[in-house]
């Protein structure tokens, strides 16, 4: 734990004790429960983005990607009631990771900048859930039981849904910490140039990145539909931000090259409380967006001065 | 930097292909009627790509822009409900895109950050707020001036019924040759343009960057309240949903048109012209039923192969010469 992580964990303490004392509910099991809960899906797609953003990346694309995968694996569950559990997590990861694989192909391919790469991607994604469903929602009773049941099944007490989300961050951080790959990441944000001078492949590095992003999206996906027990076409949409969000106020930069798994959590986990404390204490939940860009600007402007460095450039153009 | 280039040519040939082969395809689309109708929506996307091009050849972008739409919008929707004059409403929606393109161009400039991030912070901000203040309310009962200015035509203020260009066009046609004018033929232009192909060098050559920077996201700010002026005319009402997803539409024309995304290249002639070709031919899906989120992937697709066209071609000509 960095200086900065501790700094954001006694923050998010202080936000809890402040609403807890006002409504001592905020402070119960229960209530953690319900921010694990809801922070789980977060948790995963942010550990998929804060690769993507270590390589100076960023994925616009994870909300829809996120979306077409649910859709696609509510379809599937609605006409081969058959499949098992462990078919439709594999084919969730699947799709996802092919629509990440994507986004890193182009990006590597043709030298594109990733930001405008995955608007497009975001848009294309999020219309292709229009032409497989043909606008049509996917509800309740059609929606298979093993995905419902996937994210709601306990095991020692807790939801399923939360030890996915451990697991991911597990694997996470293992990659990130341990892995040449998950290391080279770093080098790849810190010094792209460098990188390459020393012999890591920069380009199948970041399609990497793009694949496990969209993975991750992909699982999401699967669990988000499971949670709430339905599949349309605007599922989720403007929930890259809140990705984002959570990565920045976790310290991981947009310009690469730094950010932790234990940090990112902690973004997450700010926002989660966030959320919760908003209806406790009457302020509308129309106000969480707002926040959330608030929180961004606040966090990347201690960011820059934390690291007082120039900003970087961001549309990088190609070395001429 | 040359206006009418070989990509601005492109462009305008797949134009006449797009207007002569859905008119002959399509009943009534080549009728005088429609094309005058096909141009009002593109009038306000035009106003918001053109100060983004400006941007992006600064080597900036502004994802906010859509989102300061939908508060200029608010914005002038209580200086009505407040009881304010024609004057007094559109001071209030330009005093927004104002305030929000100055407070964008601030963070870029004062404290250094990428305004990428900063613009995405912007973006949940601006259309957070809109939502904090209207919830899921809608303003309604704009005056009658308004919606004859997002739904008349040239024709009906002159008193010439024949004339039936909409006025949201001539406004693009006005602010259109402002900023070619400004980007091709003054040193402003220029400095923009160096500006974005090399900030350092642009600095160390006596052009005040961070001030330019500045600027073009006020102007961003501005042109964004005009184009919400005249939206909320056209269509009534304001939400805080209002011009949803248009910083997509604007980015994808800047590229569209053959600016290029790393800056320091392009043209305002190319964005028109894409801005034309992009708004026929989403006009023509339209008429065709094609639902709107099939447009979307539309749009999508074009951004990207608008990208990696000029790459394939680009390389195989470097190969060529190499060869």
């Amino acid at each position: 734990m960095t200086r900065r992580d501790w700094a954001l964990a006694v923050v998010i303490v202080a936000i809890t004790l402040a609403v807890g004392l006002r409504s001592p509910v905020f402070l119960t099991p229960r209530n953690a429960l319900d921010i694990a809960n809801d922070s789980a899906l977060l948790s995963i797609l942010v550990i998929g983005q804060m690769p993507v953003l270590l390589t100076r990346g960023i994925d616009l694309s994870v909300a829809s990607n996120l979306a077409l995968t649910g859709m696609l694996v509510a379809l599937f569950g609605k006409l081969f009631p058959g499949a098992g559990a462990p078919v439709l997590i594999v084919l969730a990861l699947a799709l996802g990771a092919a629509q990440g694989a994507l986004n890193g192909w182009l990006i590597t391919r043709f030298e594109l900048p990733p930001i405008v790469v995955t608007l497009g991607t975001m848009s294309v994604y999020r219309g292709a859930i229009h032409l497989v469903s043909g606008g049509a929602w996917v509800n309740d009773q059609d929606i298979h039981a093993s995905i419902k049941a996937l994210p709601r099944a306990e095991l020692l007490g807790l939801p399923l849904l939360v030890w996915f989300a451990a697991a991911v961050a597990a694997l996470g951080w293992w990659l990130l910490r341990w892995r040449r790959a998950g290391r080279d990441l770093y080098a790849c944000g810190g010094n792209p140039h460098a990188a390459l001078v020393v012999g890591i492949p920069v380009p199948q590095r970041i399609r990497m990145a793009y694949t496990l992003s969209g993975a991750l999206a992909g699982l999401a996906g699967l669990l988000w539909v499971g949670r709430y027990a339905i599949a349309f076409t605007e599922l989720a949409t403007g929930f890259e931000l809140t990705v984002i969000a959570a990565c920045v106020i976790g310290g991981v930069s947009i310009a690469g090259g730094v950010g932790t798994v234990g940090g990112a959590l902690l973004g997450v986990l700010f926002i989660g409380v966030i959320n919760a404390a908003l209806p406790v204490i009457h302020v509308s939940p129309f106000w969480q967006q707002a926040i959330a860009g608030a929180v961004i600007l606040v966090s990347v402007l201690l960011n820059s001065r934390a690291q007082r460095q120039a900003g970087q450039q961001i549309l990088e153009r190609p070395a001429a | 930097m040359k206006a009418w280039g070989s990509w601005e040519r492109v462009l305008a040939a797949l134009i006449v292909a797009v207007y002569v082969g859905f008119g002959v395809g399509i009943d009534g689309f080549a009728s005088p009627y429609a094309v005058a109708d096909s141009t009002t929506n593109m009038s306000e996307k035009a106003l918001i790509a053109m100060a983004m091009a400006l941007l992006i050849i600064a080597g900036e972008i502004d994802l906010s822009i859509a989102a300061t739409m939908a508060l200029c919008s608010l914005a002038m929707g209580y200086a009505m409900q407040a009881g304010a004059g024609p004057a007094g409403m559109l001071a209030a929606a330009l005093g927004c895109g104002l305030a929000c393109g100055a407070f964008n161009g601030w963070l870029v400039t004062r404290w250094q950050l990428p305004s990428i991030v900063v613009t995405i912070g912007t973006l949940s901000l601006y259309r957070g707020l809109a939502l904090v203040l209207l919830g899921d309310q809608a303003i309604t009962g704009y005056p009658e001036w308004l919606s004859q200015w997002g739904n008349g035509t040239l024709g009906d203020l002159a008193g010439w019924p024949w004339l039936i260009v909409p006025i949201e066009f001539g406004v693009m046609g006005a602010v259109a040759v402002v900023f070619m004018l400004l980007q091709h033929r003054t040193v402003h232009g220029r400095r923009i343009y160096a500006i974005g192909a090399n900030p350092v060098a642009a600095r160390f050559s006596g052009i005040a960057v961070q001030r330019y920077r500045l600027g073009l996201f006020v102007v961003a700010g501005l042109m964004a309240a005009l184009a919400a002026v005249q939206l909320t005319g056209r269509i009534g009402s304001t939400r805080p949903n209002l011009a949803m997803g248009w910083e997509l539409d604007a980015i994808t024309i800047v590229i569209l048109g053959g600016v290029a995304i790393q800056g320091g290249r392009g043209s305002i002639v190319g964005v028109l012209l894409a801005t034309v070709l992009l708004g026929g031919f989403t006009f023509a899906l339209g008429m065709l039923n094609v639902s709107g989120m099939v447009m979307t992937i539309v749009v999508g697709a074009l951004l990207i192969g608008a990208m990696v066209l000029p790459r394939l071609t680009s390389k195989r000509a470097k190969s060529a010469r190499q060869r």
